[in-house]
């Protein structure tokens, strides 16, 4: 489906490590990965060494180098889990940054055929998103399709797409009550199309399978919302769907695009529903604050950066949110510290 | 939550009517056949009413040509189009069924991926018995399909859904693209087969095409209204354009949801580009004024059915439109006479006093 010709060299693919055993992922991955640039970033929980094999361009970051970087913030933001990725996020420099779970390998399509995600993820970010005005034949830049009949001409050259939103075949991206009460439900429906989520729509973005303009909205992904039992598997966190509403008011107020949809990984079976749901509610609990709380944000005129809109987001949650939870207050204050630090390492 | 065993879709035979304008006969019905003969057709003609559509045998039909238009309508006749297949809204105000599907007489059936004919109707039917999700988006697409479910993040409490008022399918073979873009694509083809259906997010509006469209007749019918189109009028081809404006910004209003996508009927016929230019060139600069109009359309609290929301809806194009031009004076009145042919065909404590969505939340 690409008909872009990607330049290498605008791509970081950032790997966050939650587990020592990288070699099976990274080979399933080989024919893609080895192409680019690889930010590898290990959890700081993790004890042990990586295994990473041969033939791969990447660099390495670990406890000791997030400490090193984020030196005093360190209180305020964890890196921990899922959420050591966005150190990598903070250490590129690359126009373009895609990033999958470890525990995602490539999908095949209808036909068979191999499914070049990163490849997706820049077809999608490099083509015009189009979130005024809902297109009934999803993405117009595709080959084979255009804008239907109707379809204001004034709104045909789009706008640029800050984040791209990919699925998975196999293990949907499904909260523990759902799979628990459907344990045997897998997803087989390879949709195939891509779409732009309109303005002013709310969506939950899964950190799963994603990638991002960092040069547009770089800041806006970040590690905030941290459960107070957060844990090692999808079903016992919920920071990616923070920060997938934080990337998309701030793309609303800019004026930039979300595509979602292809491409598809296939994401293996990890860990037990059941026992997730044993543990915690609290993610589930929360959303029923967040997304109104999302819904009905409106910034000011004057936020023109992603910078800008993440601290006004940040004063939103610190008046409305906290005082329901310590969790939102935590969040607020990871948020400032964050964009503080963004800047100062950015302009390093 | 989708239910984990398949259920087979009702037939719905005794509450659905099929809606069909045309000019000339009716063969597309016999590919049809398998999946509409239990279904009462309404026929609209359009054009010259002295000539005998042919309908082929076995199907129950009503047929209404011109002169039966002006006979049950009187003076507010004027209000349905004339050589222009927006003349279809008539069937709707004429139906006494629950469900209206309508679809264009050069759309047949189409294969799914795997070889097998798509019953358009029965997808349809499905669309509109199961809930839309418009107050956050689902990167799952329809989660009451078999097979999918609601994604992690998506709050339980807006998992009930609301009521869906409008299925809009999609088309195979010809896409439906304006003149400009056929002149310049004339050869291309749809044939990506998107296996989805999605709710249209709320305050999203979309370009609602007429060719495969089915609809709630009691919860939304009376919005369905296609215009001043065809003969005497300064635009065609944008019937389904304004009724679905009309509809998406009515359904956010009530609380009530749109999907698009499955199914998809075969397009078979390119119309003439250069006559569709014609038609459509106004339009072309006009939506430009349309489209932010109906985008920053506020409904009063007070309109709390589909018909006093319609009134609300002309008033406010009569207010806003005009200065773009006359017609859309006349398109104001002729809205409001649409309401009070509705009103006098379907009297009310059937349609007229919808309560806004009550559906929990």
């Amino acid at each position: 489906m690409s008909q872009i010709s990607i330049n290498h060299d605008e791509v970081d693919i950032v790997i966050g490590a939650l587990q020592l055993d990288l070699k099976s992922f990274m080979e399933e991955w080989r024919p893609v990965f080895s192409q680019f640039h690889l930010i590898i970033v290990k959890d700081p929980d993790l004890k042990g060494e990586l295994e990473i094999p041969a033939g791969f361009n990447f660099n390495l970051y670990t406890k000791s180098d997030i400490d090193g970087v984020v030196g005093s913030s360190s209180n305020a933001i964890s890196f921990s889990g899922y959420s050591c990725r966005y150190f990598g996020y903070l250490m590129s420099r690359k126009k373009y940054i895609i990033c999958i779970d470890d525990d995602c390998i490539p999908a095949r399509d209808s036909a068979g055929n191999f499914v070049d995600a990163v490849a997706q993820h820049i077809t999608n970010l490099s083509t015009p998103a189009t979130p005024f005005f809902f297109n009934t034949l999803y993405d117009p830049f595709c080959k084979g399709a255009d804008f239907v009949r109707g379809y204001p001409f004034s709104l045909r050259s789009g706008v640029d797409c800050g984040l791209s939103c990919g699925l998975w075949l196999n293990l949907a991206d499904l909260d523990a009550p759902t799979q628990a009460l459907k344990p045997e439900l897998r997803n087989t429906r390879y949709v195939d199309a891509v779409l732009t989520v309109p303005a002013r729509t709310m969506m939950p973005v899964s950190g799963i399978n994603i990638g991002f303009n960092r040069e547009l909205v770089g800041p806006a992904l970040l590690p905030a919302f941290r459960l107070a039992k957060e844990g090692n598997l999808r079903w016992e966190t919920v920071e990616d769907i923070w920060t997938g509403m934080c990337v998309k008011v701030v793309c609303d107020q800019l004026r930039l695009g979300v595509k979602s949809g292809l491409p598809y990984v296939w994401r293996k079976e990890r860990g037990d529903a059941i026992e997730s749901l044993k543990k915690e509610w609290e993610g589930v609990k929360l959303m029923e604050d967040v997304v109104p709380f999302f819904q009905s944000l409106r910034l000011s005129t004057s936020a023109a950066t992603a910078e800008d809109c993440l601290s006004e987001i940040a004063a939103g949650v610190k008046e409305q949110l906290a005082p329901t939870n310590p969790v939102f207050a935590r969040a607020a204050e990871t948020m400032v510290e964050w964009v503080k630090l963004w800047k100062r390492v950015q302009t390093q | 939550m989708a239910g984990a065993t398949v259920k087979p879709t009702p037939l719905l035979k005794d509450e659905l009517d099929i809606v069909i304008p045309t000019i000339r006969n009716l063969d597309f019905l016999e590919m049809w056949r398998p999946f509409f003969e239990p279904y009462h057709l309404i026929i609209v003609q359009d054009g010259d009413p002295s000539k005998i559509i042919e309908v082929p045998e076995g199907f129950d039909y009503e047929l209404y040509n011109r002169n039966d238009i002006n006979r049950i309508l009187g003076p507010k006749a004027s209000c349905i189009s004339f050589k222009d297949s927006a003349c279809r809204c008539f069937g709707y105000m004429v139906s006494k069924k629950k469900y209206i599907y309508t679809i264009d007489d050069d759309c047949f059936v189409a294969k799914d991926p795997s070889g097998k004919d798509i019953n358009a109707l029965e997808q349809h039917i499905k669309n509109l018995l199961c809930p839309s999700t418009p107050h956050f988006f689902n990167t799952l697409y329809d989660p009451y399909r078999e097979g999918a479910d609601f994604v992690r993040g998506y709050p339980f409490s807006l998992r009930e859904g609301v009521p869906t008022a409008v299925s809009h399918g999609l088309w195979l073979n010809i896409p439906d693209y304006d003149a400009p873009t056929q002149l310049v694509k004339p050869r291309e083809r749809n044939t990506r087969y998107v296996d989805a259906v999605l709710t249209i997010p709320k305050g999203t509006i979309f370009p609602m095409c007429g060719m495969n469209l089915a609809f709630d007749r009691d919860l939304i019918g009376p919005a369905m209204y296609f215009g001043l189109m065809g003969d005497g009028q300064p635009i065609g081809r944008y019937d389904d354009m304004w009724a679905g404006w009309c509809t998406k910004v009515i359904c956010d209003h009530l609380g009530l949801g749109v999907k698009t996508g499955l199914p998809y009927i075969w397009h078979s016929k390119a119309s003439n580009p250069f006559v569709n230019l014609k038609k459509e060139y106004k339009g072309i600069f006009w939506q430009e004024e349309i489209i932010p109009f109906f985008q920053s359309v506020n409904l009063s609290k007070e309109c709390t059915t589909v018909q006093h929301c319609y009134i609300e809806l002309a008033k406010q194009v009569k207010d806003k439109l005009s200065q773009v031009d006359p017609y859309f004076t006349k398109l104001a009145d002729a809205m409001v006479t649409w309401i009070e042919a509705w009103d006098e065909l379907n009297p009310s404590g059937d349609d007229s006093a919808k309560p806004v969505n009550g559906t929990a939340k």
